[in-house]
């Protein structure tokens, strides 16, 4: 079953609270930060206490990302070799701007999964997007690496390189994500948008679900637990949705037992990427705990 | 590992335990442990301090430790990023 990504927690890496607590909000994925959430005189520390909470807390099936320095920082390479170590399910690579960044993190991975033992290519990587450079290269960065499982922007440094600001429709940022998620699906991975800071504003933040979703993003990045539900439930299909699909599907299976090329439903013929889709919804229904295959029988 | 100076790590923040070891001129391992669950905890905590400090070859040391409600891998990161400190060591041991 695919794994979903619709919400990917920011935890910062040197709160003990935060890191304990992570798991019981219900996100997709967690990603535990080594990088602009910790203050440089305690990078060590973060280290320790993120890689001492993979090892012993029991986060059950979320996905455990950490968010390490770059390898052309004093901490890059120490992080990377941590959170291998204690069994990250993937490494979040900031401020990548060339498949050459992905492909030297991907050498610092291989060399420790070498020396201790852990399956070649276990470790999956994520890289985020955050300046005009690495938008223009987010296709040769997407197909990099096999370990890529998805490519995400980071909005905040990638409008500070355009040279403009946020704005609340988001406008400075339709070529970024455009170009992100094309890029993904071309490479076949995962697109993850940028994070929504303002708590108070959950109007806005509903809406740039929504953009997002429409734009074909598999998820979002969040700041704050009470953020996770609101994006669910947009990206969530609903019972109609799921409905059509089945039925759909089980045209599509008549046709099939007919030996017929074509599906019809309510007279209407049914084109193939239609029925891509309702394979999709249907996928993502289950994945989402909305559906179980075994009612079909 | 050889304590040079002292070392700190971790806060007071909920969750959080604060750590500060320096050497001690008297043989053993001494612990001033503050901690509002110390009745129920306080036997594990003073536990997990100790086997990480045993595991890291500090045997002659006094611990300040002021607890707030921390977890045993809190408790073990927070030692270990203190000795590392205190020792002035970068040479960190991933397994």
């Amino acid at each position: 079953m695919k794994r979903l990504r619709r919400t990917m927690l920011f935890v910062p890496g040197n709160s003990p609270g935060m890191i304990r607590d992570a798991h019981i909000y219900g996100s997709d994925s967690i990603m535990f930060d080594l990088e602009d959430s910790v203050a440089l005189g305690e990078k060590d520390a973060a280290r320790h206490l993120v890689y001492q909470a993979l090892k012993f807390i029991d986060y059950g099936n979320i996905e455990k990302v950490v968010r390490v320095n770059p390898l052309n920082t004093a901490y890059g390479k120490d992080d990377i070799e941590a959170m291998v170590c204690a069994g990250v399910d993937v490494i979040r690579l900031p401020k990548t701007e060339t498949p050459q960044d992905i492909l030297d993190t991907e050498n610092a991975i291989t060399e420790i999964e070498k020396k201790t033992g852990i399956e070649i290519g276990s470790t999956k990587m994520m890289a985020a997007i955050e300046s005009a450079l690495g938008v223009v290269n987010a296709y040769p960065i997407a197909i990099s690496s096999k370990r890529l499982v998805g490519i995400a922007l980071g909005a905040e440094d990638y409008t500070a390189s355009l040279k403009t600001t946020r704005s609340l429709d988001g406008t400075e940022l339709f070529f970024a994500r455009s170009q992100i998620v094309v890029a993904a699906r071309a490479a076949g991975i995962d697109a993850i948008d940028t994070v929504f800071s303002n708590l108070n504003d959950m109007e806005t933040f509903e809406k740039e679900i929504r953009l997002i979703k429409q734009l074909g993003f598999d998820g979002k990045s969040v700041i704050n637990p009470r953020q996770i539900d609101v994006v669910h439930k947009i990206f969530n299909p609903t019972e109609k949705e799921i409905e059509k699909a089945l039925r759909i599907l089980e045209a599509m299976r008549e046709a099939e037992t007919k030996g017929s090329g074509v599906v019809n439903l309510d007279g209407k013929m049914i084109d193939k990427p239609v029925l891509l889709r309702a394979e999709r919804m249907i996928d993502m229904a289950i994945a989402s705990g909305m559906y179980y295959p075994d009612d079909m029988e | 590992m050889n304590l040079i100076s002292k070392g700190f790590a971790g806060t007071l923040e909920s969750g959080d335990i604060f750590i500060e070891i320096e050497k001690s001129e008297q043989p053993g391992i001494h612990i001033d442990l503050q901690s509002k669950v110390k009745n129920q905890y306080g036997k594990q905590i003073f536990s997990v301090i100790t086997e990480t400090l045993k595991e890291n070859g500090i045997t002659n040391v006094n611990v300040k430790a002021v607890d707030q409600g921390s977890l045993d891998c809190t408790i073990r990161a927070r030692v270990t990023t203190a000795i590392y400190r205190g020792c002035g060591r970068t040479d960190y041991r991933w397994e």
